[in-house]
């Protein structure tokens, strides 16, 4: 990548694979905002402003049973912790970048660009023209994902509740769940927080789903830190 | 059962992308060289892990659920198939198509 053009075309091709993961997961959020009978606009709007597929979903589904707007932020900020975990990664490769540049690309972040760029640069090495990558592949990313959502919403009007399309909510989080459970203790975190959902669903206010994923991450974080500690002392 | 776009939901919308925006910024956004908080690097490796079974599990056991039955069978079902896809293949389209067809299947043949 020796100048900022094939920055920019290098970032379109990297990102181009994930486009096509992206159709279903772009189709489904529109069909269930237009199921849950959101206002097709709102739903559209939510989907440019918001720009996160699983938080929209989790939203989606607290709002329509009319649950207190802060436990639908919290839901979303749950939800949405993992680009903490992305932001704190790329920091280092955008720390001379104009803050301007630095909150539109913020704002562009997906887990698919975050896997890019950690893999196309190194963290110690040079990164001349990460901005350009980013952007070519963030333009793409996001025209492709709304233009789903818009076609999901407004197709979703056309099928029949009978098809019980909402049931194409779990199964993409399904198809995401696997490869985030990298060791056993994150399958005991999901283990664990599948039981605290079942229990936790019946809570008032819809608070079922952040209980549950701190009772996860808070036993998840036990088990790395006892696992720490154990290797530390036979060093 | 509908989401107008009222005070409510417009205040919804952009109170999660406000939200949403600063998750994503946070480090990027901070001084160079602020130091992560050990805990925190911790507790965001299983995030994915807790949050995706969370909201897998009430949608699937406790929707569209028939007159006398605690949990949806059928949905169990079809999600226990797509599972074995989604742990095998690790596509999405996979997933949802395998989960779709075994759900339809049993609701137009199965017994309940």
């Amino acid at each position: 990548m020796q100048n900022r053009r094939q920055a920019y075309l290098q970032g379109a091709k990297d990102a181009l694979p994930s486009l096509i993961g992206l159709t279903p997961f772009g189709l489904i959020v529109g069909t269930a905002s237009t199921a849950a009978g959101m206002d097709p606009w709102l739903a559209l709007a939510m989907s440019i402003i918001v720009y996160a597929g699983a938080s929209q979903l989790a939203a989606i589904g607290l709002m329509v049973q009319s649950a207190p707007i802060l436990i639908v932020l919290a839901t979303v900020l749950v939800v949405n912790l993992r680009f903490v975990m992305y932001s704190a990664a790329l920091a280092p490769f955008f720390r001379e970048l104009p803050i301007g540049r630095r909150w539109i690309m913020s704002y562009a972040l997906t887990d698919h660009l975050f896997a890019l760029v950690n893999t196309r640069f190194s963290r110690d090495g040079t990164h001349r023209h990460v901005d350009a990558y980013f952007i070519g592949g963030a333009v793409p990313t996001w025209l492709m994902w709304n233009v789903m959502v818009a076609i999901g919403i407004f197709a979703g009007t056309l099928v029949p509740k009978e098809w019980s399309l909402d049931f194409a909510i779990p199964l993409v989080f399904l198809a995401l769940v696997f490869p985030a459970l990298q060791t056993r203790a994150h399958w005991v975190t999901a283990a664990t927080a599948a039981t605290a959902a079942y229990f936790t669903t019946p809570l008032p206010m819809k608070l079922g789903l952040i209980a549950a994923a701190l009772t996860g991450v808070v036993v998840g974080s036990w088990l790395d830190y006892r696992d720490e500690a154990r290797a530390r002392g036979k060093a | 059962m509908s989401i107008a776009a009222d005070w409510i939901g417009v205040i919804t919308v952009l109170g999660a992308g406000v939200v949403t925006l600063l998750a994503r910024a946070s480090f990027i956004v901070l001084p160079a060289d602020t130091p992560v908080p050990h805990w925190l690097t911790r507790g965001l490796k299983f995030v994915g892990a807790a949050v995706l079974p969370a909201l897998i599990l009430p949608d699937v056991l406790f929707r569209e659920i028939a007159p006398g039955e605690v949990i949806n069978l059928y949905r169990v079902i079809a999600t226990f198939v797509a599972a074995l896809i989604a742990f095998r293949t690790r596509s999405i389209f996979a997933t949802i198509g395998t989960g779709m067809l075994v759900l339809w299947v049993l609701k137009i043949w199965g017994p309940l």
